[in-house]
């Protein structure tokens, strides 16, 4: 038995900015391409969830920790992770905790996940942009990515680990502000290459292979330009990186674990990548791909989650939702927050979309103690209904509920195998609703009243992934 | 099941009914005293005459003392009653079951709403203390998920519902342009209402009942009292209130095309008052037109079309003032606004004054069937709600 990953999934959201919209709006350039852009009822812990539900897909097995790494985690205070091994139904029976504050996050997860006794769920996620106008709004990415490690029938395991410590000052943020700044970029340049050649030739030579051995190299870091250095100096070839930040934008703290994710979708058994990370130092793990993964790959390869994106955001709403252009509200009065303890009892509905059924095979959603078709009281199992999907029974378009991205998208879903559910459909296009128009559940932050975060389920289209289910 | 009714055991023998609409100049307390003392005038009877109160509203003040201290009614029981959209049709049952019971000899039912006081578009509600995981979809919204369905279930395209969505608005408006006591007392054209900007789905401003402030007030008394107080008074038939289980919004079965509660509570009233066709024998109805769509599908739930059949019977103008059964003859809720608490008292009102010929002559109808006049109310939405059936008549047996 050794230790590796077990399994993997990354989320890249529906929605995508062309870097062009921002320089057409601001008139200026920022680029070509595109960044993904998290929607505006989405959070780093929702996208976590994400990312987690596709890399415990068919995953019958014991989950013994859960970690969320981020450098914009949805509260400070509480702990995040929690929402999502509740969102996963893992029960209490686990370890939970959060990694937040540096892009270095990702890698301090990961490194601790490896070395916990029993499985860890890692999951890293970041949401980044900057001011109007920055580098960091163009060349930020949102996404996420889930790895669960541990021993058993690894699909990659991992052949070296090497870091290195710096105190530099190259990109800093004070507690409370929204943006980052960054000293002259050729300083941290100048610290992070010479410091990235050399670990990663101490890595491979522990791993006892050669940089041209490396099918993929998988490189984190905000450093954009340092990063590309690194990779020239290193000898790395432009077939050995990811092309993702053409499409995706730089995700921070998950960038390296998303590029990872990226490669296993295709690796071969017995291919070797190497993860660099050039945060605060430099970090690189080796690892290798063996026979099990083709048989545990992501049932939702990145690549095929970004061809059924939309890329055709506006920079508006892009701003809109990152709160940076405050808009005039419906005339209607903002959601209550919810309450703790009516939360707390309902958390196996509210964050695992369990529904209660009847011995009678009646479904209930929200749960009940009273079956709706057979009288019955009390005869009920709990059901959780989180990867079920279902059809839509009839929808509306609501203009008139709040919402931070009007109108509101509402239908009722008529679950496979039973049960009813009214839903919002996010990620969504007017013209997808339609009596009969395949659903799917996703995890989302309905709203935030007086700092509380609503996280609930909401539907949205099946988008054709190819995958099997 | 019992519901035995309680058919010619009490009757209104005075009512009252302010202007509707936004009544800036007025508080819930000013409405309330009009509408009571309007009542107590048209029933030729004092403040001390009546032994105790019914109040519905919904939002707009709680309990017994917004009565007692805006009217002063000197000691005397004020039940203060919420039942959703049905709030005021539940003051009047409950009055006259008061009566009924031998409890008191005279009950006032009266109901009340300030909804523009609010700052806000649409009804506001306070709720008690939740997890967030209710769907946020408003009451346009909820109601415009009857557009889709019935579509898909009858095979009627959405244009077609379209013009029977417009020609229901148009009906109404235009009944309403002949009432004083309307909130909005305009006719409005087709095309105006097809114009109009969209709420939820389908449904257009046009398509939704208004917001708006009103009060309005009954007085009840035995049946074998009724005639000391007015030679035309209008006797109770039928009481009919069900509670849906909410089955509609858990289970696959139901389609979105019907209200259950609304068809049970008709078939109870009808039941109660030995109607057997509500189509031959009702001569008028007030009916929930919180959205142009609802009046539609409570067509065939109350029994005036077959199913899948009302918009072709809304079209053929069944329903207009010279049709096979007028509804919303006073404009209904579309040309009054919804002030909850108000609103089915404000429908007894119209059955009070048509039924006893009172009606201003440009909306008067003629009187055919057994001259029985309804009211109904439904709260909530498709799959979970109330619902509210009253039939009365001028004549006993």
């Amino acid at each position: 038995m050794s230790s590796g990953i077990l399994r993997y999934g990354a989320y890249v959201p529906h929605w995508r900015l062309r870097r062009e919209a921002i320089g057409a709006t601001l008139g200026s350039s920022a680029g070509r391409g595109t960044r993904s852009v998290a929607s505006y009822d989405e959070d780093t812990t929702t996208l976590a969830v994400e990312a987690a539900r596709i890399a415990l897909h068919g995953w019958s097995g014991p989950v013994d920790e859960v970690l969320l790494a981020t450098t914009s985690p949805a509260y400070q205070d509480k702990t995040n992770a929690t929402a999502v091994a509740a969102a996963l139904n893992l029960g209490s029976d686990l370890f939970s905790g959060d990694v937040v504050g540096a892009v270095r996050s990702g890698v301090a997860a990961f490194r601790s996940g490896a070395a916990t006794e029993g499985t860890s769920l890692v999951t890293t996620a970041d949401i980044r942009t900057g001011r109007p106008g920055s580098a960091d709004e163009a060349s930020g990415g949102d996404a996420a990515a889930a790895f669960l490690l541990g021993e058993g029938e690894v699909l990659a395991e991992q052949l070296a680990s090497v870091s290195r410590s710096a105190e530099f000052l190259d990109r800093w943020r004070v507690p409370g502000a929204t943006h980052s700044q960054v000293w002259e970029e050729r300083f941290g340049e100048n610290q992070y290459v010479p410091l990235a050649v050399e670990a990663l030739s101490a890595a491979l030579e522990r791993a006892g292979v050669g940089v041209d051995d490396l099918d993929r190299v998988a490189v984190g870091g905000l450093h954009t330009r340092a990063n590309a250095a690194f990779a020239r100096r290193a000898g790395v070839a432009r077939p050995q990186l990811s092309g993702l930040g053409a499409q995706v934008g730089n995700a921070g703290a998950a960038q390296a674990w998303l590029e990872l994710a990226d490669w296993l979708d295709s690796a071969s058994p017995g291919a070797v990548a190497a993860v660099v990370v050039l945060a605060d130092g430099v970090d690189v793990l080796v690892v290798r791909a063996t026979e099990a993964l083709t048989r545990n790959r992501s049932p939702r390869p990145i690549a095929r989650q970004l061809a059924a994106t939309r890329d055709d955001l506006s920079y508006a709403t892009f701003l809109t939702w990152r709160g940076m252009l405050e808009r005039e509200a419906p005339r209607r009065p903002s959601p209550d927050r919810p309450a703790a303890p009516p939360s707390e009892r309902a958390v196996a509905w509210k964050f695992g979309f369990t529904a209660s059924t009847c011995e009678c095979g009646q479904r209930h959603l929200p749960p009940q103690q009273v079956c709706v078709t057979c009288g019955a009281v009390d005869r009920m199992r709990p059901e959780s209904l989180r990867e079920n999907r279902g059809h839509v029974a009839t929808f509306t378009v609501d203009h008139l509920a709040y919402s931070l991205s009007p109108p509101t998208l509402s239908c009722i879903v008529d679950l496979d195998g039973g049960g009813r559910f009214a839903s919002e459909l996010t990620d969504a296009d007017v013209d997808q609703l339609a009596v009969g128009t395949r659903v799917e559940m996703t995890f989302r932050r309905l709203w935030t009243t007086d700092g509380v975060h609503n996280y609930f389920w909401k539907g949205r289209p099946v988008a054709e992934l190819g995958e099997d289910h | 099941m019992a519901s035995r009714g309680i058919k010619d055991q009490v009757a209104i023998v005075g009512m009252g009914c302010t202007p509707f609409g936004e009544r800036w100049d007025a508080s819930l307390a000013d409405m309330l005293v009009d509408a009571a003392t309007q009542a107590y005038t048209s029933a030729g009877v004092t403040k001390d005459e009546v032994d105790a109160y019914w109040l519905g509203t919904m939002n707009s003040g709680w309990s017994g003392m917004t009565l007692a201290t805006a009217l002063k009614t000197d000691f005397r029981p004020v039940t203060r009653v919420e039942n959703f959209c049905a709030t005021g049709s539940e003051a009047f049952r409950n009055a006259c079951y008061a009566v009924a019971s031998g409890a008191y000899d005279m009950a006032m039912a009266i109901g009340g709403e300030k909804l523009k006081d609010t700052g806000y578009s649409g009804l506001v509600r306070a709720n008690p203390a939740h997890d967030g995981t209710t769907s946020t979809m408003g009451g346009p919204a909820r109601f415009s998920l009857l557009v889709p369905a019935y579509a898909d279930k009858y095979g009627v395209s959405r244009d077609e519902l379209r013009r029977v969505m417009t020609r229901i608005a148009w009906k109404n408006h235009y009944n309403g342009a002949r009432n004083p006591l309307a909130a909005f007392r305009s006719e409005v054209s087709p095309e105006t209402i097809e114009a109009s900007p969209k709420i939820a789905g389908d449904l257009g401003i046009y398509d939704c009942s208004g917001v708006s402030d009103g009060a309005a007030a009954a007085i009840i008394v035995r049946a074998e009292d009724a005639y000391r107080y007015t030679d035309h008074p209008i006797f109770v038939k039928a009481l009919a209130f069900v509670a849906g289980s909410g089955r509609g919004s858990l289970d696959q079965s139901y389609d979105y095309t019907t209200f259950e509660e609304c068809a049970r509570s008709a078939q109870d009233a009808y039941a109660q008052a030995g109607v057997i066709n509500p189509r031959e024998e009702i001569s008028m109805a007030e009916v929930h037109d919180c959205f142009t769509p609802t009046e539609m599908v409570l067509m065939e739930d109350l029994g005036f079309s077959e199913p899948g059949q009302a918009w072709r019977d809304v079209l053929d103008g069944a329903f207009d003032l010279d049709g096979v059964v007028p509804i919303n003859t006073d404009g209904g809720l579309k040309s009054f606004g919804h002030p909850i608490g108000a609103s089915g008292l404000r429908m007894m009102y119209e059955c009070w004054l048509q039924l006893r010929g009172e009606a201003p002559a440009e909306r008067q109808i003629e009187l055919t069937g057994r001259g029985y006049g309804m009211t109904h109310n439904l709260g909530g939405m498709p799959g979970e709600c109330v619902s509210f059936v009253s039939i009365v008549g001028r004549d006993l047996g």
